[in-house]
């Protein structure tokens, strides 16, 4: 454990800055993903272990759109509809037959669409890695700020999911659509009863949670390798993200998702060999104050 | 009583009669069986990873195979014998490495194995086929103990693979020549966490100190293989300030650190050793691939030189619309190998081929003067085109490699050997 570096990163400006922006970009793109995921769950009570796998076809849409186009733009917005409609293909198809059923049912299907999705992948993208690339827009030297060095693109990033993180917030607390969907997640069958379609709003649900992961996987494109698989290491940590945060909250999905993100960066300088220690440890920590996660309405 | 007695007289002449009937096959069908083998196809069988995150292992590699067994096939084969490959997906799991060789040997009656397994699953089949004493030419796995080590070769198992120990004397001589030019003391290393890159780093380390014992090490870096995010990585090398970087990352997980270290102008601040950036497929894949950056060669058709070399890559390119990997030339060279065997032997007998390939030379676009050997002491090749160059952004990437001298591969991997208790 090396905590003289984290001492001289706290005392640093420049490593205080570099840090925390790291922090940020990860925690950002997890949020994306984990957003989707806590709502799917808040909404539908179902745990999408398969939403890894939506932010795989984003970035490969995202990939596929911007070499059609060449505009980075289009690109995350077709992977945003593209896997958003997949989404919804999803429930209409497949998670609506097992509604009610236990997790282990919701785990076969869910690993079943996973390995059939990367196989598709392999087949239409091919078996090798694929990279994006930066788009000329980013493609500018770092802005220098206080020593460090901050990537133009990693402040796209972040302002980017910023104001996504602002919409879907406006949107479930501040419309009457959010109002549905939180009155369905509080109680399906009243909300039903009281003339709710919540078949349309179970599809939507999945849809947005699509578009959130789509997002993800378009926004993270240019940066990472495009490879069949990729969605699984994603899903973990935005699994960690919604248990901290608490299942089904998306302002705990956002505080954790930033929680996460900066003990990745900052717990790097201390233990760089485990920094993946380091977020399970922080869940266990929560799951014993706070069993429910921090966000989390229900009862501890 | 009685009945026991009955059931048993029935039993003895059950017995009797399967005892006859397989007396009868085996003295009617025996000469039929070894005609099937003598005339029927050369069966080889093949398991790869065809699946998962590293499957591009195991189809461009297959691809290098298909390639030689085709030209063989077209030419007539073995007095008209062809050869059949058949080919399955190991999924990179070392048990289904070893339970789909038992079955190519057991079940499918295959003359020899073709293992296009990364080194786990290479263990794993060396052990098969240790055990049932079946031919097998290892191509991909680069674990030098696996030939290097007296207790883990069995005389029936070949190399046609790169070596991890040849690399690390490649790098480690190459790397301190630089050092030496440009004054790079101070040193970081980037590893994936798992055997492979902690082994190659250390062997990298021995023999960097070894041509340069005044360097300086720093951090070094352990990100999980398949992370998809460097930044701490390429943070704690900014803080750093390193004169230069060895790293062993390969494929998307270098193709990521790449894309990551662009956008704070990484690959400025320092000199980067990349052992395993020179493959098309990861070259070609990197957007904006940096100048500069110092390679070992895995694949490319600038080295060696020569006119075969860029044939076979135009042939390759042609046939499967792909660019070959390092993958490919080591299953190719492994096949054609096998077929010399066959060819020199005129047989598909793996002990009769296993007892030609030991110092066996054939023509090869891969070697470093055109030719490759079967280095019979250890069953493993070498004079393969070895060396490092320097990347520039457009094709053909590495314009220039330069070429490792075996001579001191041979006497610093000798020096190893007895450091190691093998010789």
């Amino acid at each position: 454990m090396d905590f003289s570096s984290l001492i001289g990163c706290v005392s640093s400006a420049s490593c205080m800055v570099t840090q925390s922006l790291s922090g940020l970009t990860i925690g950002m793109l997890l949020f994306l993903v984990a957003s989707g995921l806590s709502l799917i769950f808040g909404v539908l009570k179902i745990t999408n272990f398969a939403h890894g796998s939506f932010y795989m076809l984003g970035a490969y849409f995202a990939l596929t759109v911007y070499q059609v186009t060449n505009n980075y733009f289009l690109a995350v917005c077709g992977a945003a509809l593209g896997v958003g409609l997949f989404g919804v293909l999803f429930e209409r198809f497949l998670i609506r037959r097992i509604y009610g059923s236990n997790v282990l049912m919701q785990l076969l299907l869910s690993y079943a669409v996973i390995l059939i999705l990367d196989d598709i992948v392999m087949l239409v993208w091919g078996s090798e890695f694929q990279s994006m690339g930066m788009p000329d827009l980013f493609r500018v030297p770092p802005i220098r700020f206080a020593g460090a060095y901050i990537p133009v693109f990693y402040l796209f990033l972040i302002v980017a999911a910023f104001a996504i993180a602002g919409g879907l917030w406006f949107l479930i607390e501040k419309t009457r659509f959010g109002k549905v969907v939180r009155a369905a997640a509080h109680n399906g069958e009243m909300a039903a009863a009281l003339g709710i379609n919540t078949s349309l709003l179970y599809s939507f649900t999945l849809g947005l949670g699509g578009v959130l992961a789509g997002l993800a996987g378009g926004l993270a494109a240019p940066v990472r390798s495009l490879v069949p698989g990729m969605g699984m290491s994603i899903l973990i940590e935005s699994f960690i993200v919604t248990v901290i945060g608490g299942m089904g909250s998306i302002v705990g999905a956002f505080v954790s998702a930033i929680v996460i993100g900066l003990t990745r960066s900052f717990g790097g300088i201390v233990m760089p060999e485990f920094t993946d220690g380091l977020m399970f440890l922080v869940m266990v920590i929560v799951l014993i104050v706070k069993p429910t996660g921090l966000f989390s309405k229900g009862r501890d | 009583m009685g009945k026991t007695g009955k059931r048993s007289i029935h039993r003895r002449a059950f017995v009797k009669g399967i005892g006859g009937v397989a007396m009868v096959a085996a003295v009617a069908g025996f000469p039929a069986i070894v005609r099937a083998r003598n005339t029927g196809p050369i069966r080889i069988g093949v398991s790869a990873i065809m699946s998962g995150r590293v499957a591009q292992m195991g189809s461009s590699s297959t691809n290098g195979a298909i390639m030689r067994v085709d030209a063989f096939n077209t030419s007539g084969g073995l007095n008209g014998r062809m050869i059949e490959l058949i080919i399955r997906d190991s999924k990179g799991r070392p048990d289904e490495a070893a339970r789909i060789n038992r079955d190519f040997i057991n079940r499918d009656d295959c003359d020899m194995i073709l293992s296009l397994e990364a080194s786990t699953g290479a263990f794993a089949v060396q052990e098969v086929v240790r055990e049932l004493g079946t031919l097998c030419m290892h191509c991909l796995s680069e674990t030098s103990s696996l030939t290097a080590d007296p207790k883990l070769r069995t005389p029936n198992a070949f190399r046609s693979g790169r070596q991890g120990a040849h690399d690390a004397i490649s790098a480690g001589s190459y790397a301190a020549s630089i050092a030496k030019e440009k004054s790079l003391k101070k040193w970081m290393t980037v590893g994936p966490n798992y055997a492979y890159g902690h082994d190659t780093t250390e062997q990298f380390l021995n023999y960097l100190n070894h041509f340069s014992p005044d360097i300086e090490l720093g951090s070094q870096l352990w990100p999980k293989i398949f992370q998809p995010d460097y930044t701490d990585v390429i943070n704690k090398i900014l803080q750093e300030k390193p004169d230069a970087v060895f790293t062993c990352l390969w494929g998307g997980d270098l193709s990521s650190f790449i894309e990551q270290g662009n956008l704070y102008g990484l690959f400025d601040q320092a000199q980067y050793f990349c052992i395993a950036l020179a493959d098309y497929t990861t070259m070609a894949a990197v957007k904006h691939l940096p100048s500069g950056i110092h390679s070992g060669n895995r694949y490319v058709s600038t080295f060696p030189g020569s006119a075969t070399n860029a044939a076979w890559e135009a042939e390759y390119v042609r046939q499967f619309n792909s660019r070959p990997t390092n993958w490919s030339w080591e299953a190719a060279l492994g096949m054609q190998f096998l077929i010399e065997g066959i060819r020199k032997t005129g047989s598909s007998d793996g002990n009769e081929i296993a007892g030609v390939l030991p110092g066996m030379i054939v023509n090869s676009p891969f070697g470093v003067d055109g030719t490759i050997t079967m280095r019979a002491e250890d069953q493993t090749i070498v004079e393969y085109g070895t060396g490092w160059g320097v990347t520039q952004s457009t094709e053909p990437f590495m314009p220039n490699v330069t070429p490792t001298d075996w001579k001191l591969i041979y006497e610093l991997e000798a020096a190893w050997k007895k450091e190691q208790g093998y010789i």
